[in-house]
């Protein structure tokens, strides 16, 4: 297991060392300045703000920000739904696939406007290549810069002292876009194909294999979408099992190239926070909070999984090490991967919002699932998904800066800005609906019995899949534990047809939609309350922000407010799971 | 309202054209042009057939042929597979080694089906090895043998289960077990920078590797 912690270890430093350059990167991206790529991208830049007819200048406040978000969501949401329903006119789709139920796709659209990229279909057995670069690549980009967006209309309230206004949705997105996502998702497109993942028009090949069996190698456009998958703490993969295929995830440096890429935005933002507040140790008291959860788990995670699971002992192995092997839980593991680095990866991909797996969540122990479910359980606030994790990490700021002046008995303050009723009213409801809504639907799903349809294993760990499968979308992750589907399965144990069960289809797609956006209005309501408060000059009585006591302080509240919502529901599902060792 | 709808709809239209159209062909003409034989799936071809990708695991099963001549059929009409002793077989797969329909096997940490499916590939490794093994004990069988893969097409094992059925391969080759120790680890790929994942052992390449030095009759 050491040589486990020593690729973590290697893995934070690398983490930590990229946060400064990235994150100023950001800063001067977002702050409108010229950076060494405006050159090339400034005329397109321009060019695009005469077509959509935006002075990009023009200051918005919070309802006309909100506005734009949700309207260009809506609009993005019909434009996927009217691709994934034409299937049959499409160009680039070789092995001719037809559309399939429309609550898949309804599912779907969902699902990829929301940032969630919950998957019920199988890409290389349903989708046409045109339906995964026009439709959901554009939304593997957009929707993270929209994330971006309203973490920076949330910042402009927090630091601004004059007016209403929070900058401009238009010139924020296309910036996002053109100056953060592209060019990151090109290296990293190209690193991939360097090492393997397909990036070809063409549909399968089929190969005649060494005993003369046939073989069809599925292929497709999946480099460039797997690149802005990871990047944009999307998930979605282009083939059904995701990143543990070698074709989506071919090498050792592909799997770190990838691990590395879910969380270099949502970390280097925490330094551009620290830059556009103007007080670096802003930004890094809030990494080191979301770092100290982040390692907490995975100092269970991993000797949970070299520990193996019951299933494998009553099977009569005892999964130690011996020379050769690393031993260990390797169901739904590849061999490449093995334990460590598979699960860095699921703890990763679900405190952000990813939900790209490299290995099979369902297969974990119970103790070794419990912490994917944890992850999402925290609201996604440890580095979380691109923008969503840092203005959510941020609600929870305001709410201990909110705790610990009631604590002194001084009305709280956030650099300099009074935190009152109304924000707090509205900081809670942003808190607590996400939350709300994986109980609310968990709950839905376990008692109704169309609901119970989706359930593919026995014993609590079919309470488990349900609970994860919530968990998951209104969080908008999307990772899962597999064996839960959203159709009936023909005769195969795992995501092969497309059939659809539209009770899981239509809960999941509400659930994912509402647990995005709601929090986001919540969000950009609290901005535009703050943004017009005038900032009162901090005295010797004001709580700093910036000191590990402070740090302390938000990790307990980020901790004490997801266990008081989810211990009951974990007992019920893995921690059983953990402590017995029956089978069932 | 109405000019912030027409902008979101101007956006959706231009954003579909530059990341759903241009930049999804542009790095497919990139890769292409740079690296053409990565792009289109690490290939093999053997005699100019396609036999295989690298980067995909195969089965190394043929069908067992029953008194009657025909292939053995089980309770659903499949036909029964048994391992070909010729070649280095590769971990257990959910789907039969399908590339083109990938699925998770999802079994559960306390599922009885994963127990009994353990139980079997363990049955069955030690059935296959144990004949040329002698040492070979229930605890010295690596787990990557006994489990399956999250893709199902995982191409490699570890280095402690290939050196097991080195045994078998030098026997059934007529090959000196250190030969067939030093064609293993020609196709071991180690851990990157030394550092990140797990060594394996490319089974099909390796198998390969086996018929152009010591080809079957």
């Amino acid at each position: 297991m050491a040589q486990g912690w020593l690729q973590v270890a290697v893995f934070v430093v690398v983490t930590i060392a990229l946060t400064p350059p990235l994150g100023k990167y950001m800063a001067r991206v977002f702050g409108g300045q010229r950076v060494f790529l405006s050159p090339v991208l400034g005329p397109l830049e321009r060019l695009t703000y005469r077509v959509l007819r935006v002075d990009p200048s023009e200051e918005q406040d919070w309802k006309a920000y909100a506005k734009s978000v949700v309207l260009f969501s809506v609009f993005s949401w019909v434009a996927l739904y009217l691709i994934l329903r034409t299937q049959g006119i499409h160009p680039f789709n070789p092995e001719g696939f037809n559309s399939g139920p429309w609550d898949v796709s309804f599912s779907t659209a969902s699902s990829f406007v929301s940032n969630t990229n919950w998957q019920y279909y199988g890409g290389e057995t349903t989708l046409s290549y045109f339906s995964q670069m026009a439709g959901l690549t554009v939304e593997n980009f957009v929707t993270p810069a929209v994330g971006i967006c309203v973490l920076l209309a949330f910042i402009r309230g927090i630091i601004g002292r004059s007016g209403p206004g929070l900058g401009n949705f238009w010139q924020d997105l296309t910036r996002s876009l053109y100056y953060v996502l592209l060019p990151l998702s090109v290296i990293v497109g190209l690193i991939l194909v360097s090492q393997g993942v397909v990036q070809t028009l063409s549909g399968a090949s089929i190969a005649k294999t060494v005993e003369g069996a046939e073989q069809a190698l599925a292929m497709g456009p999946a480099a460039s979408q797997i690149a802005i998958k990871q990047i944009g703490t999307n998930g979605g993969g282009f083939f059904n099992v995701n990143s543990s295929m070698p074709f989506e995830n071919a090498t050792r440096l592909s799997n770190f190239v990838e691990l590395l890429s879910i969380i270099l935005i949502p970390a280097a933002l925490t330094y551009t926070y620290g830059r556009m507040v103007g007080r670096q140790r802003e930004g890094w008291s809030i990494f080191a909070a979301m770092l100290a959860i982040y390692l907490a788990f995975i100092l269970v995670i991993i000797p949970a999984e070299q520990h193996g699971t019951p299933a494998e002992h009553a099977a009569g192995t005892p999964t130690t090490a011996i020379d050769g092997s690393t031993g260990g839980n390797l169901e739904g593991k590849e061999q490449r991967n093995g334990i460590a680095e598979s699960a860095l990866w699921a703890t990763t991909t679900t405190v952000t919002s990813n939900g790209s797996v490299d290995s099979a969540h369902e297969s974990y122990t119970g103790l070794g699932g419990a912490v994917p479910m944890s992850g999402m359980g925290t609201s996604e606030v440890v580095f979380g998904g691109v923008g969503t994790g840092l203005y959510s990490m941020l609600l929870y700021v305001l709410l201990a800066v909110f705790i610990g002046g009631l604590m002194v008995g001084r009305t709280p303050e956030y650099l300099g800005k009074k935190v009152q009723a109304t924000e707090i009213k509205l900081i809670s409801l942003g808190i607590l609906v996400t939350p709300l809504a994986v109980l609310v639907t968990t709950a839905v799903a376990i008692t109704a019995r169309a609901g119970t349809r989706s359930i593919y294993q026995a014993g609590p760990q079919g309470f488990s899949e349900t609970l994860y499968a919530y968990l998951s979308q209104a969080n908008n992750n999307g990772s899962a534990f597999a064996g839960y589907t959203g159709f009936v399965q023909p005769n195969a144990p795992g995501n092969a047809g497309a059939y659809g069960i539209s009770f899981a289809d239509l809960l999941g797609g509400a659930t994912m939609t509402l647990a995005r956006f709601l929090p986001i209005l919540f969000v950009l309501a609290v901005a535009g309350s703050l943004a017009g408060k005038k900032v009162s000059p901090a005295g010797p009585g004001t709580m700093r922000t910036d000191t590990p006591t402070f740090v302390v302080l938000l990790v307990g509240v980020v901790i004490l407010v997801g266990a008081l919502t989810f211990f009951p529901a974990l007992l019920l599902g893995p921690i059983v799971q953990s402590l017995t060792t029956r089978l069932f | 309202m109405r000019r912030t709808a027409l902008t979101s709809i101007l956006a959706v239209i231009a954003f579909t054209l530059i990341f759903g159209l241009a930049y999804p062909l542009a790095m497919t003409g990139i890769a292409q042009v740079v690296f053409p034989g990565k792009a289109d799936g690490s290939k093999i071809t053997v005699n100019g057939h396609l036999v295989g990708s690298s980067l995909i695991g195969q089965s190394f099963s043929r069908p067992v042929i029953g008194k009657n001549g025909k292939p053995k059929l089980d309770e659903e009409g499949e036909e029964v597979l048994a391992p070909d002793k010729r070649y280095f077989q590769p971990r257990p797969s959910q789907s039969g080694y399908a590339a083109n329909t990938t699925f998770f096997s999802n079994s559960g940490p306390n599922s009885v089906e994963e127990r009994e499916a353990v139980r079997e590939n363990l049955k069955a490794y030690l059935r296959l090895e144990k004949p040329f093994d002698k040492s070979l004990t229930r605890e010295g069988v690596p787990v990557d043998a006994i489990t399956m893969s999250g893709s199902g097409v995982d191409p490699e094992i570890s280095e402690a289960n290939a050196r097991i059925q080195a045994h078998r391969i030098a026997a059934i080759r007529h090959l000196p077990l250190s030969r067939v120790e030093e064609l293993i680890s020609d196709h071991t790929n180690g851990r990157f920078l030394g550092v990140f994942g797990e060594p394996g052992v490319n089974v099909l390449q390796l198998n390969l590797t086996l018929d152009e030095e010591a080809p079957i009759e």
